[in-house]
C-alpha cells in the first residue's frame, strides 16, 4: 500500500479546493465560477437537477476531462494543498490518489480476483503474489463483496449482478488505496436494495477514504452525506452542512429544487 | 359540402394487388440469385471433382506425398508418373500465408492501435486513406512488383550472407502478399478496437493507468475474439490469393519448411493446370476441381469459425 | 510539489517510457506499410515511364510500283502483302551505304522492327496515292534498338553476351547523328492490341476487353444486387429462407475470386456453351463476384436512410411497393451507386477469374462487342509479365500505370458522385 501519501491531521483543512471554476465544452460553458471545499474523510454530496454540471464538475478532480478534446478547465483545484492542474503534475500518479466509481458499473472482461488486481499491478504495489492477494481480499472485503464471492474469484467479473458488480467497481478503486474516492451516481443503475448495501458501505469508508458523490437523489444526499452543494445550471447555488441545506436552505434556489418545484 | 358517405374502406384494386405480388416475386428472385451463385459453385466443383476421384482415389489425393501431374497421352509414354496428392500443395501454400501473416499480424494490428486509440484526426484523415489505397492495389500488380524486386532482392541479400535463396522463393512471395493484408487487417481491428466500450477505457484511466495500459491490458483483451476473427479472415484471404503467388512463386511442388526455397499453392496449380492446352476430361483438369473444392472447403470453415468469434464478440458488447 | 504527483520514481518513468515506445512502434508500423506502397509506386513508376516513347527511325522510301503494285490494280490486300523489306532496306543504305553483304544488310534491316514493314504496308493501302512518291517515313525501330536508346542495354557488356553487336551500335549512331533516329511518343501503345514485339504492342484490346467486362458486370451486379437489398431490407421479414440468403451473401463475400472463375468455366462456358474468353463471360463472372460487396453496402445504405420517410409516404397510404421504390431507393441511390462503382474498380483489377474463362490467349484484334474473343487489362498485364523479352518490362509497368489510373478515377468519380447527388435528410 501507498505509504508515502501526506497525512492531513483533521481539522488541518479540506484535503481539496476548487476556486473560481469554469469548464467549457467547446463555446458552451457548462461549469461557471464555482468555488467549494471538500472536508477529509466525510462524504460530500453534489445535488442538482440534471445536466447542471455536477458529473462534470466532479471530473475535474481526478482530469478525467482530460479524456474528452473539447473540454477545457479553468480555475484552481487543489489536492492537499497542490495545484493538479499544474503542467509538472503526472497525470497518472494522480489518479492514483484519486479514484472514481462510475454511474453504471464497468467491470472489466477479467476474472474479479484479476479486476480487484488491475490498478496494484499496474502501480507495481505489491512485491509478491502473497501480498498481491492480501490486498485484493482487503479490498474486496472493504467493498463488503468478500463473503459473496470469496469461493469463485477466479470467475468473471461480468458474471456478478449489478450491484455487486458495483462493488466490485468499489473494492477495485480501494485496491490502489486513493486518498479520496469520486462517484458519479453510483446507485442510479441498482436497485434499492443493492442501493442500501452501497450506502452503508459509503457509511463505513468514510473513516478511511474521502467520498465525494454525484447523485440525482436528494434523499439519498440526505442520508449519506455531511455536506452537500447544490448546483444549478452550471452554478454553484448553496453549499454547506448537509442538515442546514435540506432543513434551512439560504437561497430561494435550493428551496425551490428541496421542495420540487424545479429538477 | 356533401361528402361522399362511403366510409368503406376499400381494397385496392386488383391491378394494383397483382401489381405489389408481382413486384415483391421479381424481389425474391433477384435474391434466390446468391443461393443459386452458391449452388453453382458447389456444383460445379464436386461434380468435376467427383469425377477426378473416379479416375485418382481420394486418399492417394488428400495422403499423397507427391504432386506431380503428368497423365499419360499414350500407354506406353515415358514419365507417365502422374501423383496427385495435394499436401506439398497445401504445405506451400500454409507457408506462404504463415509467413504472410508474420508480416501483416504485427503491422496490421500496430497500424490499427495507433490509428484507433493515439492517433489525432488529422493523422488519421491522413494515413487511412492512404491505408484503403494499399487495399485497393489489384494484386497483379502485387505480383509484378514481388517477381521484379522483391524475390531478386531478396536472392541477392541471401547471396550476400551466404546462403541460397531461391528467386521465386516463399519468402518473397509471402512478404508481399503479407503487406497485401495490412490494411486487411488494419480495417477490421479497426472496427473490433473501436467497438469496446468507452466505459471499460474510463475505469482503467480513472485508476491511474497510461493510455499505453489502458490499450494493451484493457481493450485489446477485451478485443481478442474479434480481433483473432479478423485474423482468420485474413487467412483465408491468404490462403485463396492467386496472382501474387502465380507471378512470384514456382511451380515446384515443395514439401518443405523452408522460406528459402521455392513451393508451389494450391491456386498456382489450379492455374497451371486450366491455363494450359488440355482437354477438359484428362485427370489433369479435373485435379484442378479437386484441388478447387479442398481450398473452398478450407477457406470457408476458417470464415465460419471467423464470422461466428466477431459475431459472439459484437453480441458481447451489443 | 509533493514527489507524488510528480513522474520522479523510476518505476513512473519506466510506465510512461513504455508509452512512448509503444507509440513509436505505430508509428513505424504505418510508416513501413506507406513506404513499401510508395516504394512500389516509384519502381513501376520509373520502369513504365519510358514505354510512353518509342524510338522511331526515318527512311526514306521509294514507294515505286513496280515493287509494290506490279498489276497495278490497287487492292488493298495485295497492297498491304507486299514486300517491303526491299524499299525499307534502300533507305537505310543511304545512311548506312557499308552495308553491302547480304549478313551485313539482314543485320541492317534488323534495326527496324519487323513490323515496320506491315506498318508501311497499312499506309499504302489507305492512301495508295503513296505509290509512285518518295517519302520521309518513320517507322519503328526493333525493341533492341529501342532499350539501348533508353538506355537499358549496357554497351559495356563483352559483345559476344549481348544481342546488339557493336556493328549494329555503330549503325544506330550513324541514324541517330544523321537525325533520323528519334524517341517519339508512343501512340502504339493506346492504338493497337497485344503483339510478339514489344515495341508493336498496346493495350487497346485489353482495355476495351476490361471496358465491355465491366459494362456486362454492371449491368448484371447493379440491378441484382440493388434490388436484393431493397428486398433483404424492406420487404424481407424474418424467416429461414432470409437467413439463408444472408448466410449464403456473406459466404460469397469470402469465397476465393479464382473459385468464380471456375463456376464460369463449368457453368458458363462448358454447359451453357457460351463463347469462350469473351467480355460476356467475363462479366458475368465479374458480377457474380462483385454481387455480395454491392448487396451487403447497399443494405448498410437502406439501413441509414431514417424510418421517418417510409413512416411518412406510408401514412398518406402509399403502398409498400410505392413507398419503397419512390421514397426509400431515390434517398439510398447516391450511396448504391457509389458502393457499386466501388464494386466494379475492385473487378477492374481481377484477374484469376478471367484466367480461368480463358482469356489468356495471345488476341491482337480489338473487341468491338462482348461476344468478341478479348483479354482484360490486368490480364494483359500478367501475360506481358510473364514474357521473357526485356521490352515487356517497360510496356508491364506503363499498363500497370494505365490501370492504377483508371482504378483512381472510378474512386474519385464514385466520391464525386456521392457529394453531388446527397441529399441531407
Amino acid at each position: 500500500m501507498n505509504t508515502d501519501a501526506p497525512s492531513l491531521e483533521s481539522g488541518a483543512g479540506p484535503i481539496m479546493t476548487a476556486r473560481n471554476v469554469d469548464v467549457f465544452y467547446g463555446k458552451k460553458q457548462a461549469i461557471d465560477n464555482v468555488s467549494l471545499d471538500i472536508p477529509e474523510n466525510q462524504i460530500t454530496a453534489l445535488i442538482g437537477p440534471s445536466g447542471c454540471g455536477k458529473s462534470t464538475f466532479l471530473r475535474c478532480f481526478n482530469r478525467m476531462n482530460d479524456t474528452i478534446q473539447i473540454c477545457r478547465v479553468k480555475g484552481d483545484i487543489r489536492f492537499a494543498g497542490q495545484d493538479i492542474y499544474d503542467p509538472k503534475v503526472d497525470v497518472v500518479a494522480l489518479r492514483s490518489r484519486i479514484g472514481m466509481v462510475f454511474q453504471k458499473a464497468n467491470p472489466f472482461p477479467k476474472s474479479i480476483f484479476d479486476n480487484v488486481a488491475y490498478g496494484p499491478r499496474i502501480h507495481s504495489l505489491s512485491e509478491t503474489k502473497d501480498h498481491l492477494e492480501d490486498i485484493v481480499i482487503t479490498s474486496l472485503k472493504r467493498a463488503g463483496l468478500y463473503d459473496e464471492v470469496s469461493d469463485r474469484l477466479d470467475e468473471p467479473g461480468t458474471s456478478l449482478s449489478g450491484g455487486q458488480q458495483q462493488r466490485l467497481c468499489i473494492a477495485r478503486a480501494i485496491a490502489v488505496d486513493p486518498q479520496i474516492i469520486l462517484m458519479d451516481e453510483p446507485c442510479s443503475a441498482l436497485d434499492p436494495i443493492a442501493t442500501a448495501i452501497i450506502e452503508e458501505l459509503m457509511d463505513s469508508m468514510k473513516e478511511k477514504y474521502t467520498i465525494v458523490i454525484v447523485t440525482h437523489s436528494m434523499q439519498q444526499a440526505a442520508r449519506v452525506s455531511q455536506q452537500t452543494a447544490f448546483f444549478h445550471l452550471g452554478e454553484l447555488v448553496e453549499s454547506g452542512d448537509t442538515q442546514s441545506i435540506f432543513t434551512n436552505p439560504e437561497k430561494e434556489r435550493t428551496q425551490n429544487y428541496i421542495s420540487g418545484r424545479i429538477g | 359540402m356533401e361528402q361522399s358517405q362511403d366510409l368503406t374502406l376499400r381494397r385496392s384494386s386488383r391491378a394494383s394487388q397483382i401489381r405489389e405480388y408481382a413486384i415483391q416475386g421479381a424481389l425474391i428472385a433477384c435474391s434466390l440469385v446468391a443461393i443459386f451463385t452458391t449452388i453453382g459453385i458447389v456444383a460445379s466443383l464436386a461434380f468435376e471433382a467427383i469425377r477426378f476421384f473416379g479416375k485418382i482415389p481420394i486418399s492417394s489425393f488428400l495422403f499423397g506425398l507427391e504432386w506431380s501431374p503428368q497423365t499419360a497421352i499414350r500407354s506406353d509414354q515415358v514419365g507417365a508418373s502422374g501423383a496427385f496428392g495435394v499436401l506439398p500443395l497445401l504445405t506451400g501454400t500454409l507457408l506462404i500465408s504463415f509467413i504472410a501473416m508474420m508480416v501483416a499480424t504485427p503491422l496490421g494490428l500496430l497500424s490499427a492501435v495507433y490509428l484507433a486509440e493515439f492517433a489525432n484526426t488529422k493523422t488519421r484523415n491522413l494515413v487511412k486513406p492512404m491505408l484503403e489505397l494499399l487495399a485497393g492495389i489489384p494484386t497483379v500488380v502485387y505480383g509484378f512488383f514481388a517477381a521484379l524486386v522483391v524475390a531478386p532482392l531478396i536472392r541477392e541479400a541471401g547471396e550476400g550472407v551466404g546462403l541460397q535463396i531461391s528467386s521465386e522463393s516463399a519468402l518473397a512471395a509471402g512478404s508481399v502478399m503479407g503487406i497485401m493484408l495490412v490494411p486487411f487487417i488494419s480495417s477490421l481491428s479497426d472496427d473490433v478496437i473501436n467497438a469496446v466500450p468507452q466505459a471499460l477505457r474510463d475505469a482503467s484511466y480513472g485508476m491511474g493507468a497510461t493510455h499505453t495500459e489502458t490499450v494493451t491490458q484493457v481493450v485489446l483483451p477485451a478485443a481478442t475474439p474479434g480481433i483473432i476473427g479478423s485474423l482468420l479472415l485474413a487467412i483465408s484471404r491468404a490462403i485463396g490469393e492467386t496472382m501474387i503467388v502465380v507471378m512470384a512463386a514456382g511451380l515446384a511442388a515443395n514439401l518443405t519448411a523452408n522460406p528459402f526455397e521455392a513451393v508451389t499453392t494450391m491456386t498456382v496449380q489450379i492455374v497451371t493446370l486450366l491455363t494450359g492446352d488440355q482437354e477438359f476430361d484428362s485427370a489433369k483438369t479435373l485435379a484442378a476441381f479437386a484441388i478447387a473444392l479442398f481450398l473452398l472447403v478450407l477457406t470457408l470453415g476458417l470464415n465460419i469459425v471467423a464470422l461466428k468469434l466477431v459475431d459472439k464478440y459484437k453480441k458481447k458488447y451489443a | 510539489m509533493p514527489d507524488y504527483l510528480l513522474t520522479t520514481s523510476p518505476q513512473m518513468a519506466k510506465r510512461h517510457a513504455k508509452h512512448r515506445r509503444f507509440q513509436w512502434y505505430g508509428r513505424i508500423a504505418i510508416a513501413i506499410s506507406i513506404s513499401f506502397m510508395l516504394l512500389m509506386f516509384t519502381a513501376i513508376f520509373f520502369r513504365g515511364i519510358g514505354a510512353f516513347q518509342k524510338t522511331m527511325v526515318a527512311v526514306d522510301v521509294q514507294f515505286t510500283e513496280s515493287q509494290i503494285d506490279p498489276s497495278g490494280t490497287r487492292d488493298p490486300a495485295m497492297l498491304k502483302q507486299a514486300n517491303y523489306k526491299p524499299i525499307l532496306l534502300q533507305g537505310l543504305q543511304q545512311v548506312v551505304p557499308e552495308a553491302t553483304d547480304r549478313r551485313d544488310r539482314n543485320q541492317l534491316y534488323k534495326v527496324l522492327s519487323n513490323g515496320a514493314a506491315f506498318d508501311l504496308g497499312e499506309r499504302v493501302a489507305k492512301n495508295p496515292d503513296l505509290i509512285g512518291t518518295s517519302k520521309r517515313v518513320w517507322v519503328a525501330a526493333s525493341s533492341e534498338v529501342d532499350l539501348y536508346v533508353k538506355g537499358k542495354i549496357d554497351p559495356e557488356v563483352p559483345e559476344d553476351r549481348r544481342r546488339l553487336k557493336n556493328q549494329d551500335i555503330a549503325w544506330i549512331e550513324k541514324l541517330r547523328e544523321a537525325g533520323q533516329l528519334k524517341r517519339k511518343f508512343n501512340t502504339t501503345f493506346f492504338t493497337s492490341g497485344d503483339s510478339r514485339q514489344p515495341e508493336m504492342a498496346g493495350i487497346l484490346s485489353a482495355a476495351l476487353g476490361s471496358f465491355f467486362s465491366l459494362l456486362i458486370c454492371f449491368l448484371i451486379a447493379f440491378p441484382l444486387g440493388i434490388l436484393t437489398a431493397v428486398y433483404l431490407e424492406e420487404y424481407a421479414k424474418k424467416s429461414r429462407l432470409t437467413d439463408i440468403i444472408e448466410v449464403n451473401i456473406n459466404n460469397l463475400a469470402a469465397v476465393p475470386s479464382i473459385v468464380f472463375g471456375l463456376l464460369g468455366l463449368a457453368i458458363f462456358l462448358n454447359f451453357f456453351q457460351l463463347p469462350r474468353s469473351t467480355p460476356l463471360v467475363g462479366g458475368m463472372v465479374l458480377a457474380l463476384m462483385t454481387l455480395p460487396t454491392i448487396i451487403i453496402a447497399s443494405r448498410s445504405i437502406l439501413r441509414s436512410v431514417p424510418q421517418s420517410t417510409r413512416d411518412a409516404a406510408l401514412g398518406l397510404g402509399a403502398s409498400k411497393t410505392q413507398t419503397t421504390f419512390h421514397h426509400v431507393v431515390p434517398l439510398a441511390m447516391p450511396g448504391m451507386l457509389t458502393g457499386t462503382i466501388l464494386g466494379m474498380a475492385r473487378a477492374l483489377g481481377e484477374t484469376a477469374p478471367l484466367l480461368m474463362i480463358g482469356m489468356v490467349a495471345f488476341i491482337v484484334d480489338v473487341p468491338k462487342g462482348v461476344t468478341d474473343v478479348a483479354t482484360a487489362l490486368p490480364v494483359q498485364i500478367f501475360l506481358w509479365a510473364d514474357s521473357p523479352e526485356k521490352g515487356f518490362v517497360e510496356l508491364t509497368s506503363a499498363a500497370i500505370m494505365v490501370l492504377l489510373v483508371f482504378l483512381i478515377l472510378m474512386n474519385v468519380f464514385a466520391v464525386y458522385l456521392r457529394r453531388k447527388l446527397e441529399r441531407r435528410w
